[in-house]
């Protein structure tokens, strides 16, 4: 009721031949150009600055990274569709589309948590001997390290290195049966033990950063769709402009998402 | 087409039934969507984060002057409030002190000045200026203001916890801001996070109101000069506060997930090798805060400046000499403030190339800045000015703002910055800027508008009283500051230069401070003291205004052109009786021909 | 509304078309980086070359970018700007600095 007094809710301003939300979502847009246009240039300076041979490459899924791409891509696609259907007055291909979004949102974040966790449970060793290996250890627990080993008072752990020397085995393929002979390990030996989180190296660090704050984003934009798509759907009955408004303006906010990951893919999984 | 007084009053009074049966308490106060309550509700709060701040400067001050001595009556109750570990005895301790001084910085930039200059003038002024009913987003502004009472809430809390507030000064460089042994930087950066957001979705809000909402016949340049200073600000808070949040997310992501976003290699900490990957940059978080910095400066003052064209419009009874320059100044000045942030950094060792980029830009920003200021004055010529409370404060924010800005030109060359850098004279310098500067052109907005919000006046006699006190000791704090830095006393120390003073005198080395200059702290440290006496008659006078001020006889009691004034009296929800229509200029005063001295917007 | 239904239907042509052109360009980035170019220059420069060229058509038929008011326009073009000069001047900053003569 407070809304009712302004303008330009639904119907644009003449000299500027936009409705306000319009104008709001793409401002927002702006900010937020400059929120991860500052992260990204944070990135190019710490690897730019890292010293040589320290960066790693292709510590990520690269399957799993394009097939979230494509997710993406995908949920892109139908969240204007989904717009367009309102346009034609099409509600149920509407509700199809939108549906096909939220669905997409979700597997989405089910891969990055389940590229997550993979990064959780693989660990760099390094022992009293300066051998350093990288690999999964036995139960595949997650965020463990040396303190806390001591802190268990666990004597040894069994532990799975990875088969590539290179040290940097994708979890996925590891799984799938690279893994050499497990072996044992005393606790007393280890003196570091650390696993793949934004701790371990600068790489990971703005992978986690990036990423997580993109992830944010996706779950953040899917909260409204769904919003809008479920308990205010009632509000095409009465204004429908006002709800396609809604929808595009959303609509904007998802396709930024998916920009910003059209960007992050290549950066972070390939180069 | 003007409405007279009685016909907007009872218009008003129509108004107000339509809408006052729905609203309770909660709604019309606290989780109110109207734009000029939550203009109050910024105003509110932030007056009393301005005060807050300054008394933490007040009790850091004693520490300045009379280093290690027990400060009186505050002092234990200090101890008692936060412990014996960090002001055992009534004694502030290094860690206290820069606590205290990190959050004098913090609050009085980000809780203090930004929601007063920009969110509570803006939000109860700017749509009464352009003639729309509410800001393009209620909710939203509404969200804005939440988030920003909980930024502040997390910044006040974290005064109280173990190891104590942030101590990192307010611009927490990294390694030593995620080094220091307290979760108070990780308050800091969340409670910052939160405030950031607030000014984000309040810029989104102002930008898209000015854009839509201005009255019909509310062309660009018909707007107030108040309005352009806020449309750049917005535009300053929306593009330079997200790589702050940036930063600031890395370094909270170095505090808790220890990561090494801003900790280079090697990094030692109290002579111990940092369990960190390393890697990181320290530097990029300088690039990043004062690439935010910067133009944080601009949004401190322009809001002022605009305030300062409105009422010097109002009183000198002339237009504004160069309406156009000043517009296409405000707008320069906004483009500029983006790429001169590293003058802050001229000590980081950067290369003479790059700082002679830097040095450059910041000599051509000064131009505009000059530009405002020149017409400013240049407006003063030949009016028959009316000397009231709000013009006094506006006149005195010319000469203080001219100090604060000639000083700055020292700072802005790199050869003379190495000798000025991160002493007291910045210190005098930026804060003739925001205090003199700011907080007298946001003392003259609070008399100036005070009859609109209330529907009653200020004192006038207690108003100049608290002037005249303000303008003496407030140069009494900072001028001595500039010869205390000329002589190399360095800022953020605990003990006020002693210790540094006694080492450097050793052997008479050169640069060593005199007791004279160390005496000049007791001398500041009383004019500081008297100032916030001096302060006693505007916080009276406020509340005693509110219920017992003059009534005002008339909607436009300054007789004033612009639209904020054609409303009833306090405006109602929605504003305007009648949707306005604009026919003119802001500043048609005394136009001949005219049977008054001022010609309303509204006034076909 | 219905002066647009049939631009509506045209664009819906052009959206399938776009996610084409997406799906063909996230195939070829994957695979474009499969080829070893012997140099980290090209091998970032192509990456990045087909990024743009995606984030373009998201941008510019997606979000209808192609045909914004001059608003928009201008809201962008100066976050473009800002954005450029945080990155340059950042990175100019980080390698310029003082070096003893010889
Ligand atoms: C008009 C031209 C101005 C110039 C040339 C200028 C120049 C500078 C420079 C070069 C510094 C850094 C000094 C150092 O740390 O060594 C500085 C500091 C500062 N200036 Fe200005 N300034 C100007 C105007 C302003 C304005 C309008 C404000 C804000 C209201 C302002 C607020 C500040 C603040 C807050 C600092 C201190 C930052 C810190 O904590 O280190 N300045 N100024
Ligand atoms: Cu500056």
């Amino acid at each position: 009721m407070q809304t009712e007094i302004l303008p330009y809710i639904v119907e644009p301003r003449k000299d500027t031949g936009l409705y306000n939300a319009k104008v709001g979502i793409w401002l927002f847009l702006a900010s937020e150009v400059m929120l991860f246009g500052a992260l990204f240039s944070s990135y190019i300076l710490l690897r730019v600055g890292a010293a040589e041979g320290t960066w790693p490459h292709h510590l990520l899924n690269i399957p799993l990274g394009t097939i979230n791409t494509l997710v993406l891509i995908c949920s892109s696609v139908t969240v204007v569709m989904s717009w367009a259907s309102l346009k034609l007055n099409q509600w149920s291909k509407y509700k199809f589309y939108q549906a096909i979004t939220i669905l997409c949102a979700l597997i989405f974040l089910g891969i990055k948590s389940f590229e997550y966790t993979d990064k959780f449970t693989h660990y760099e060793v390094v022992l009293k001997n300066g051998t350093s290996m990288t690999g999964h250890v036995e139960g595949s627990p997650l965020f463990l390290n040396l303190n806390k080993l001591k802190a268990a008072k666990t004597e040894s752990i069994g532990f799975h290195p990875d088969a590539h020397a290179s040290g940097h085995a994708e979890g996925a393929k590891g799984e799938a049966g690279g893994h050499g002979e497990g072996m044992k390990i005393a606790t007393a030996d280890i003196t570091k033990l650390e696993c793949f989180g934004p701790w371990h190296s600068t790489y990971l660090a703005i992978y986690f950063t990036l990423t997580g704050l993109h992830a944010l984003h996706v779950f953040a934009g899917a909260c409204v769709i769904f919003a809008i798509w479920g308990p205010l759907a009632g509000l095409w009955k009465k204004d429908p402009e006002r709800y396609t408004n809604r929808v595009e303006v959303s609509g904007l906010f998802w396709h930024f998402v998916d920009l910003v990951w059209i960007f992050l893919f290549p950066v972070l999984y390939l180069l | 087409m003007q409405p007279t007084t009685k016909e907007s009053h009872h218009a008003a009074e129509a108004h107000e039934e339509h809408h006052h049966e729905e609203l309770g308490f909660l709604r019309k106060y606290i989780f109110s969507t109207d734009h000029k309550v939550i203009g109050i509700q910024y105003g509110i709060t932030g007056l009393a984060f301005l005060f807050f701040g300054f008394c933490l400067m007040l009790l850091m001050r004693w520490q300045i002057a009379y280093p290690g001595r027990s400060i009186p009556f505050f002092g234990p109750l200090l101890e008692r409030m936060l412990g014996s570990d960090v002001a055992g005895g009534g004694v502030m301790s290094a860690n206290l002190y820069n606590s205290f001084g990190a959050m004098h910085g913090t609050i009085m930039v980000f809780l203090a000045i930004v929601p007063l200059a920009f969110a509570a003038f803006g939000n109860y002024v700017v749509p009464l200026m352009i003639g729309a009913p509410d800001m393009a987003f209620p909710r939203v502004n509404m969200a804005s203001y939440q988030s920003y009472v909980l930024g502040s809430i997390i910044m006040v809390v974290s005064f109280f916890i173990p190891g104590g507030a942030a101590q990192a000064g307010w611009t927490s460089y990294s390694p030593l801001a995620t080094s220091i042994d307290t979760n108070g930087q990780t308050f800091w950066l969340i409670g910052m996070i939160f405030l950031i957001t607030s000014s984000l979705l309040g810029a989104v809000n102002f930008i898209a109101t000015i854009i839509q909402l201005r009255a019909p016949g509310m062309t660009w340049m018909r707007l107030p000069f108040f309005v352009w200073a806020q449309f750049v600000t917005a535009f300053l808070l929306l593009l330079a506060f997200p790589p702050l949040e940036a930063a600031g997310v890395m370094q909270l992501m170095d505090k808790v997930a220890h990561t090494s976003f801003f900790l280079p290699t090697g990094l030692s900490v109290s002579g111990q090798i940092a369990p960190i990957s390393g890697g990181g940059s320290p530097l990029l978080w300088q690039h990043l805060f004062w690439f935010l910095g910067h133009p944080e400066v601009y949004v401190l003052i322009l809001p002022a400046m605009g305030i300062v064209c409105e009422i010097i419009a109002n009183n000198t009874r002339k237009p504004i000499w160069g309406y156009k320059s000043l517009v296409y100044s405000v707008l320069a000045i906004g483009f500029i403030s983006f790429i001169v942030w590293a003058h802050h950094m001229y000590l980081t060792g950067m290369g003479t190339k790059i700082s002679t980029f830097f040095q450059t830009t910041t000599m051509i920003i000064s131009i505009p800045s000059v530009i405002i200021l020149t017409c400013m004055f240049i407006s003063l010529w030949g009016g028959s000015i009316r000397f009231n409370t709000p013009m006094l404060f506006v006149l005195a924010f010319l000469p203080m703002f001219g100090i604060g800005g000639l000083t700055g030109l020292p700072l802005g060359f790199n050869f003379s910055d190495i000798h000025l850098h991160d002493t007291y004279y910045v210190i005098a310098h930026f804060h003739y800027v925001v205090a003199p500067g700011t907080i007298f052109a946001l003392f003259g907005g609070v008399y100036y508008w005070f009859p609109k919000i209330t529907g009653r006046m200020m004192n006038e006699w207690w108003g100049k009283v608290h002037f005249w006190l303000s303008l003496v000791f407030i140069n009494l704090v900072f001028q001595p500051m500039f010869a205390q830095g000329m002589a190399g006393m360095l800022r953020r120390m605990s003990d006020g230069g002693v210790n540094y003073s006694m080492a450097q005198n050793q052997g008479g080395v050169i640069g060593g401070l005199s007791d004279a200059m160390i005496h000049l702290n007791v001398t500041v440290s009383h004019a500081a003291w008297a100032l916030g006496l001096a302060q006693l008659p505007f916080i009276i006078n406020f509340f005693w205004s509110i219920k017992n001020g003059r009534k005002v006889t008339s909607d436009n009691p300054w007789e004033s052109t612009t639209l904020e004034w054609q409303t009833p009296t306090p405006p109602p929800h929605g504003n305007f009786a009648h949707a306005p229509q604009v026919f003119r200029g802001p500043y048609e005063y005394s136009v001949p021909g005219k049977p008054r001295d001022f010609t309303l917007q509204n006034e076909a | 509304m219905s002066h647009d239904a049939h631009d509506i239907q045209k664009s819906v042509r052009r959206y399938l078309i776009v996610f084409g052109a997406l799906l063909v360009g996230t195939i070829l980035t994957v695979a474009v980086n499969a080829v070893n170019f012997h140099s980290i220059a090209i091998t970032v420069a192509v990456a990045l070359f087909i990024a743009t060229i995606k984030a373009f058509l998201v941008a510019g038929y997606f979000m209808h970018l192609i045909d914004e008011k001059k608003m928009i326009y201008g809201i962008l073009a100066s976050t473009g700007f800002f954005f450029i000069g945080l990155m340059w001047l950042t990175i100019w900053a980080m390698h310029d600095f003082p070096t003893l003569a010889k």
